[in-house]
């Protein structure tokens, strides 16, 4: 086990190196300067002028040894200073990482919560009137622009019933709150938001978690606990769930990139500076060091979650623990 | 209906004072974009721009008839031969901490603003500076090698304190996150992505500014913008002309909001190459100015909330020649001028054409601008009328500049430049600036323009340069290196419960300081005490 734990961090390496020179030239061949969004196009700012500031950045350097520089900064988990406003990429990641944690974080356990219930209830009558409900209900969420939607509950609940605020984080004098006061203010306003990308996001796992039942219920040993005369409950729940969740776990490894990834257009409409938003803009303004960063992290955290899920794969299902090596 | 009254003659009202100004409530602007860095001479962004021209000021300002007056500079003198500028500071100005504001911050805001290491893109309106000699705490003179009228823009550029910032890099300074200015108002803080809060600054050299705080709140999606107008989360932003003219009209903005409408400075334009053998012919682009029904763009697309356009300068400013016409949409006279330059329709397939080949060209214009796509494509209808086939592409920003611009791959080019309130425009039609990178991307060269545009740098007499400038109007108008189309007007909206706002050829935030609200209309609780 710890032989191929070590085997396949060891195998990260050119994997992600790949990945970093790969995201480099393809950032760096698309057209654009990171000095255009401040320059280009602006009578004040002379070509001369224009020329120093690409070289104050090191833009005049050639690829590779731009490519060299930040890999040198980067093996001291140095990811650099943006160019859009010369602070740290990190601190500015370090910046948007909670609140795209908390939302996302909240709505994945909002998702396994109802997600779960509803596949095994689902998957007891494969075709039945719940299961039908069911489906169709998940796939309106799933098949639903999240920006309309999003739109559609501002404009119910936030405009016509003011039930809920437009925008933002915080109300105004958040600061002067209390403790209580300041939770309660952020849970109202990341309400809609975490609703919303529950509610579209819920088809996947439901799907999985009740195709997975109806295969497991098919199964000998849960005609064995029936005929035991053990509880429905206890069949579906104690001996249906435990093997029906494998693939849910494999599901929830390789959704770690997305807990740290924002989703753009929600941030954008819901006025949350979160990671989607950090990305975006950073593309946009070709902020190499920004996004080289968000690359790098991303692509680091879709390995180590591909493997968590197969460690935790193996963990849960014995025969993977106890048998060959898998491949 | 009595508050929709009440809305109507409230800026009659104000003008004569109806209550006493009151201090206290805040004031909370949408914006769709975040600030970047906090200090004068880097704030490159309109964001950034819009926090920094609160907290610092420059030694000359524009004041609302366009005029410029002394800001922290209490007196200022040009010198006979147009080669030294002397400021001379208001006594007692002090920076949010205390220090006082003197004529070391000017030289150090100066040594800054060249210091190549530092990177900020305004360094070019400094380089003919030969010295800035600080004569004492309060008199700063600065020599230039050649008169330059322009200059005295230039110093309306923020000072940065130099006590605070000698001996640190400027470009990774804290300051950048938490700026010490002299403004009217100071610095609270900045929570990235989501709203930076200022407070009035009771030590204001003009007078304490009444609006207690300033919220700018960055909403970055327009639909959510106006959602925030609906519940009036928000209290200053600025419409799209469709929000202007089609969204607004709803009964709830209508009661709470009061609109404003005035021209930006800038212009939108269909630029040629004049490279290409037929735009040479300046009977081809007048003919092209004649087939396009601007009136018709501006209802259309601007839902009329613009004005046509007769050269680079908006009506307001004192450059602009009320002797130009426009010229007129006569697709009659634009068959003449292109039958005189040889386009006819030979081969009676309803396109124009010249030794065989078919008059046939392709506007380019930059994604993400929707005004200008549709400009484009109001302009491709107007041409058909007369015989000319037009393509369109839009492209994306970056490529746009460095592949098609820069290296004069266009036919045509639809595009808007954003001036200054100078009427200099030596970048743009001066034919020395054609180098690949540079403005005078159309290769216009008109030797009487060139002079023109040299001498008014020259000269820092109002009346003299009106006289060069209107010249300078006349002759783009008659050449037509570009079509001038129009206008647009800048729409800001304010909620009513702000009292003293007006529109003035600068703008509204002009006077910003004198803007208040009646003690009972007030919705955000003060944090000051008088």
């Amino acid at each position: 086990m710890a032989l191929y734990l070590l085997r396949r961090l060891i195998g990260m390496v050119p994997v992600l190196f790949l990945i970093t020179l790969i995201s480099f030239g393809i950032m760096h061949l698309a057209p654009g300067k990171p000095t255009d969004a401040a320059m280009a196009f602006n009578p004040k700012a002379s070509l001369e002028a224009r020329q120093r500031m690409e070289a104050l950045y090191g833009l005049d350097q050639p690829l590779a040894v731009q490519y060299q520089q930040w890999l040198r900064r980067l093996v001291r988990w140095d990811f650099g200073r943006s160019f859009l406003d010369d602070r740290p990429v990190g601190e500015k990641i370090a910046e948007r990482l909670p609140i795209t944690l908390t939302i996302n974080l909240a709505s994945l356990a909002l998702i396994l919560l109802i997600a779960i219930p509803l596949g095994v209830v689902a998957a007891v009558r494969p075709g039945g009137l719940f299961d039908r409900l069911t489906t169709v209900l998940v796939f309106i969420g799933y098949s639903m622009p999240s920006f309309w939607l999003a739109l559609l509950c501002l404009v119910w609940f936030g405009v016509a019933l003011r039930w809920l605020p437009i925008s933002g984080l915080h109300s105004l004098d958040y600061e002067s709150f209390g403790l209580i006061r300041r939770a309660l203010d952020t849970a109202w306003h990341l309400m809609l938001p975490i609703s919303i990308a529950a509610f579209t996001g819920l088809a996947g796992l439901s799907r999985y978690m009740r195709s997975s039942m109806v295969e497991v219920l098919r199964q000998d040993y849960i005609r064995t606990a029936r005929a035991k005369g053990l509880s429905e409950r206890r069949v579906l729940f104690h001996h249906g769930l435990r093997n029906g969740l494998l693939p849910i776990i494999t599901l929830l490894g390789l959704s770690l990139p997305d807990v740290i990834g924002g989703a753009v257009i929600a941030e954008t409409i819901f006025s949350i500076p979160g990671m989607g938003r950090l990305l975006y803009e950073a593309v946009m303004a070709r902020d190499y060091p920004v996004v080289m960063a968000l690359v790098t992290i991303g692509a680091l955290l879709t390995l180590i979650g591909n493997l968590l899920a197969d460690l935790a794969y193996a963990y849960a299902d014995p025969r993977i623990r106890t048998g060959a090596e898998p491949r | 209906m009595i508050g929709a009254l009440a809305l109507l003659v409230a800026p009659i009202l104000e003008a004569s004072s109806e209550s006493k100004p009151v201090t206290g409530d805040a004031i909370v602007v949408g914006s769709i974009g975040d600030a970047s860095r906090l200090l004068p001479i880097l704030a490159t962004d309109s964001a950034s721009g819009d926090i920094v021209g609160l907290l610092f000021n420059g030694l000359l300002k524009y004041n609302e008839r366009l005029e410029i007056v002394g800001d922290l500079a209490e007196a200022w003198s040009v010198s006979e031969d147009g080669l030294t500028l002397t400021f001379t500071l208001r006594p007692n100005v002090r920076w949010h901490d205390g220090a006082p504001v003197n004529a070391a911050d000017v030289r150090f805001t100066y040594e800054k603003l060249v210091d190549p290491s530092v990177r900020t893109p305004f360094s070019s309106g400094y380089e003919l500076i030969e010295s800035v000699d600080v004569l004492d705490a309060r008199t700063v003179r600065i020599r230039y090698r050649e008169p330059f009228a322009p200059a005295l823009e230039s110093w309306m550029m923020g000072l940065i304190p130099k006590h605070l910032l000698e001996g640190q890099d400027v470009n990774t300074t804290p300051l950048l996150r938490k700026p010490v200015g002299h403004g009217p108002y100071r610095f609270v803080r900045w929570k990235t992505g989501e709203l930076i809060e200022l407070h009035a600054n009771p030590d204001y050299f003009e007078h304490r500014p009444s609006i207690d705080r300033y919220v700018y709140r960055i909403i970055p999606d327009t639909a959510t913008l106006f959602l925030e107008l609906l519940t009036r989360g928000v209290d200053l932003t600025s419409l799209t002309p469709l929000q202007y003219a089609r969204q607004a009209q709803n009964p709830r903005i209508e009661r709470a909001y009061q609109k404003f409408r005035y021209p930006s400075f800038g212009f939108t334009y269909l630029g040629y190459n004049l490279q290409d053998a037929r735009f040479k012919d300046v009977r081809v682009r007048r003919a092209i100015s004649h087939a396009i029904d601007t009136q018709a763009i501006l209802n259309g697309v601007l839902y009329g909330l613009g004005s046509r356009a007769t050269g680079p300068y908006p009506k307001e400013s004192w450059a602009y020649d009320p002797s130009v016409t426009p010229e007129p949409f006569d697709p009659k006279m634009a068959t003449v001028l292109l039958a005189q330059a040889g386009w006819e329709d030979r081969d009676g397939d309803g396109w124009l054409d010249r030794n065989g080949q078919p008059f046939r060209f392709t506007i380019l214009t930059n994604q993400g601008n929707e005004v200008r796509r549709q400009v484009a494509e109001l302009v491709q209808q107007h041409l058909k009328a007369v015989g000319i086939d037009v393509r369109i592409k839009v492209i994306e920003w970056s490529t746009f500049v460095h592949e098609f611009i820069d290296k004069r791959r266009f036919e045509a080019v639809l595009l808007g430049w954003n001036l200054s309130r100078d009427p200099d425009l030596y970048d743009l039609f001066h034919s020395s600036k054609t180098k690949e990178g540079e403005y005078n991307f159309v290769g216009y060269a008109n030797p009487e323009v060139d002079r023109l545009l040299e001498e008014g740098r020259r000269q820092f007499d109002r009346q003299q340069r009106r006289r060069i400038y209107q010249q300078v109007h006349r002759r783009l108008a008659e050449d037509q290196p570009y079509t001038f189309l129009f206008v647009s007007d800048a729409l800001p909206i304010v909620s009513s419960r702000f009292r003293n706002v007006v529109a003035t050829p600068i703008g509204i935030g002009h006077n910003f300081i004198d803007w208040y609200v009646p003690r009972e209309e007030q919705r955000y609780r003060a944090l000051l005490q008088p």
